[in-house]
């Protein structure tokens, strides 16, 4: 079963009571049970998220990085409660999440939003921008309802587009452009988070530069929180302040931004960096390049879960799961090299 | 007039008739030109202009012609890929470079998209080259996979799910050496997947696509498109849909590969970054024009056209902070009703008073280095302006 872990440790005691941490998250496990046979009993877990710890603090962003299928959007999704969770506690603006009434949770949800990935699948094609981004905001009542049209229009401007947008229909609109209307429809509800689930992942570059500036103006002109899910590191290290590195379901390292893409820790964070392309023919890169490819979360591996493609496996990492503790100030790491005096292992191999 | 639309968001029933009614008239005239079998190997039979290149795209345009007017996806480029070597196409989406691709694969979706003008010659060896734009489809058959092969994005949806790995390699090399016997096929097949880094090639050889994972699907794509030994790969994204570690594994294989077989590669991407790691020449598009060529040297330290230096601002780079990224402001014109002047005016922060003219030709800053603008325009020497081609006159010869 889950294992125990000092929570504390990593964010320190009562942390969600701490009014500068906006969202707070403890140990979160989400397990998807695999069911087969004729009663459909269940077989096993896909162990999504298996013991997760953050904070974020109010007004700041934070980023979420790693491969497909090592539980970033799940995460995610946990955290608003879009899926149950198997155990552990989410608590936003000092409230558990988990704990709410219907009732409750009704009021709460227009303060977290959430923005996806793809814009040409998350907007209904039947109805009109101005019903797409009013929608919401009329249930939730936000403004008087006379009040209401003048509302969507200042948002839709904030949000880069033209009040006459508002009687046409989301397949007049490009990529860029529509993920506008997402971001808008977010923000109309006036919220105090938004989970951004790669919003920049399907688009162009030069659009990508668009969006993610607009969701910089944004975040100074309401002073919104974001959690940033990318596999763009580029991209997380230009929005971010704070970045989780996941892999297979658990964080492996976290750190202030800065502090993270100067100084790697974690051998998977290294390997990849060392995978992105620089553009710049000169800068022949020293890859780290992982062998295979990631591990069925179904069937993690024993120890260590990375220790199946890392450089500098040892006996210990695979039998013996690393803590994810407090490596330097700030600086959260779990690998087994960081205990010993390992550390001068990993960082020469950086500069090479 | 058809081919010329000026709102898209609404055509009559009337305009709409006439555009079906052009369409298919140029596209069974086009069709028909294909089809035709017994065309003689003269007809398509030309000389390259320099016998190191493997392929010249010569003022080539490919149009599709739909439902709301013709669309230019390709209007007039030129470049060539050198024997050996790594040419990177980069654009953004829409901007023609799979098109281009393939027009030179004569995989168009047909009828609506015709390769209406130009010439690309692709070298058969020996002083021989054919113009694959009148090449028949029956002897293009015969080029594509032996030839000329592609590795798509997608390695999901481009294998078949209901063979077995081994078998679709070796149907490849059915169609194209059917002299080989079965036991020859299988030796070849597993020594093409050892080669593709595939460690367990028995295995795999009996697999099914799915039990694969991402990267090792890739892989067996690449080892499809390797079977025939080509001369040319076309690789159109090979790793946008793959992890970053993927995507590093997938693109050292290509290198590798490159000097094991002696072909070259013609990279389509929108990633800058792989294009520098893995370009000799990189080729930028816009809208279905080249608008700078040059060596991977020249794009990337001193790239010229204001699209190229937009695109290099605009993408966060790890390691260099800046506080505001760079926008490109607005967005591609509309393929179907091109503006006359050059198509990046409305978006470029450096416009000057020729831009207000025609279209800009080509450029010639450097011995390799070639530039689209008006900016260079008395800098360098003129090279030529692409040649559009006017749909109605399909009709008329």
């Amino acid at each position: 079963m889950t294992r125990e872990v000092n929570v504390d440790k990593i964010i320190g005691a009562g942390a969600e009571s701490d009014p500068e941490n906006l969202l707070v998250v403890k140990n979160l496990v989400k397990w998807f049970p695999i069911k087969a046979g004729f009663f459909k009993h269940t077989v096993g877990n896909v162990k999504a998220v298996d013991g997760v710890t953050f904070a974020i603090k109010k007004g700041t962003t934070m980023g979420l990085v790693g491969e497909s299928g090592c539980g970033k959007s799940t995460i995610g999704k946990t955290i608003l409660r879009l899926e149950e969770k198997t155990s552990g506690e989410v608590y936003f603006d000092g409230q558990e999440v988990f704990g709410l009434s219907k009732e409750e949770l009704r009021k709460m949800r227009p303060r977290m939003q959430i923005i996806f990935q793809d814009p040409y699948s998350s907007l209904s094609p039947r109805l009109p921008v101005g019903e797409i981004i009013g929608e919401a905001a009329r249930e939730h009542q936000i403004v008087p309802e006379d009040e209401l049209d003048d509302y969507i229009t200042r948002v839709m401007k904030a949000c880069g587009l033209q009040p006459y947008h508002k009687e046409r229909y989301p397949h007049e609109f490009s990529g860029g452009q529509r993920q506008r209307i997402c971001i808008a429809r977010a923000v109309a509800l006036n919220p105090d988070f938004i989970l951004c689930d790669e919003p920049v992942s399907a688009l162009d570059v030069s659009i990508q530069a668009q969006i993610i500036n607009l969701l910089e103006e944004l975040q100074e002109q309401f002073g919104l929180t974001y959690l940033f899910i990318s596999h763009d590191l580029s991209v997380v290290e230009h929005i971010s302040d704070t970045v989780g590195v996941m892999y297979l379901g658990n964080m492996v390292e976290f750190a202030e931004t800065d502090e993270l893409y100067a100084n790697p820790l974690h051998p998977y964070t290294q390997a990849l960096f060392s995978a992105i392309p620089v553009p710049d023919p000169d800068t022949k890169m020293k890859r780290i390049i992982l062998e295979g490819s990631i591990p069925s979360p179904a069937n993690p591996p024993s120890g260590c879960k990375f220790h199946t493609r890392c450089r500098f496996c040892m006996d210990r990492c695979k039998t013996e799961e690393p803590e994810y503790r407090e490596v330097k100030p700030g600086h959260f790491c779990a690998c087994h090299l960081m205990d010993e005096a390992g550390q001068e292992n990993t960082t020469d191999v950086q500069e090479g | 007039m058809a081919g010329n639309v000026k709102d898209t968001n609404y055509i009559s029933a009337r305009e709409a008739s006439k555009i079906a009614r052009f369409n298919r008239k140029v596209t069974a005239k086009l069709e028909a030109q294909h089809a035709n079998k017994n065309t003689p190997e003269s007809y398509y039979l030309t000389k390259m202009h320099d016998e190191n290149n493997v392929v010249e795209f010569d003022n080539v345009c490919t149009y599709f012609f739909t439902d709301i007017g013709t669309s230019k996806a390709v209007d007039g480029i030129s470049f060539n890929v050198p024997k050996c070597s790594t040419v990177g196409i980069v654009g953004e989406s829409g901007c023609g470079k799979s098109v281009t691709s393939l027009s030179l694969m004569q995989l168009l979706q047909r009828p609506s998209g015709q390769v209406v003008g130009g010439e690309i010659r692709f070298n058969m060896g020996d002083g021989k080259a054919y113009d694959v734009v009148k090449t028949p489809t029956e002897q293009m058959q015969h080029i594509r996979g032996k030839h000329i092969s592609m590795i798509f994005q997608e390695p999901m949806t481009s294998l078949n799910p209901v063979f077995r790995i081994g078998q679709q390699i070796e149907e490849v090399l059915e169609l194209h050496y059917p002299e080989m016997t079965k036991e020859q096929m299988k030796a070849r097949t597993l020594e093409m997947l050892e080669l593709v880094g595939i460690a367990n090639s028995e295995g795999v050889y009996s697999m099914y696509p799915h039990e694969l994972s991402g990267g090792m699907r890739q892989r067996a794509m690449i080892a499809i498109a390797l079977a025939c030994s080509p001369d040319l790969i076309i690789a159109d994204e090979p790793t946008t849909a793959l992890d970053v570690t993927i995507q590093a594994q997938i693109l050292d294989l290509l290198r590798e590969l490159k000097d094991k077989i002696n072909s070259s590669i013609m990279l389509i991407t929108h990633d800058l970054g792989v294009v520098a790691q893995m370009a000799d020449y990189v080729v930028v598009m816009y809208a279905g024009r080249v608008v700078e060529k040059g060596t991977s040297d020249d794009i990337f330290h001193h790239p010229m056209h204001p699209y190229t230096v937009g695109l290099m601002k605009s993408k966060p780079v790890v390691g260099q902070k800046v506080d505001k990224l760079y926008n490109i402001r607005g967005s591609v014109p509309n393929p179907i009703d091109m503006p006359d002047y050059c198509y990046f005016r409305d978006r470029c922060e450096s416009v000057c008073d020729r831009c207000h003219g025609e279209y800009p030709p080509e450029i010639k800053v450097s011995d390799t280095h070639i530039v689209s603008c008006y900016r260079f325009f008395d800098e360098g020497e003129v090279l030529g302006y692409p040649r559009s081609v006017n749909p109605e006159d399909l009709l008329n010869d």
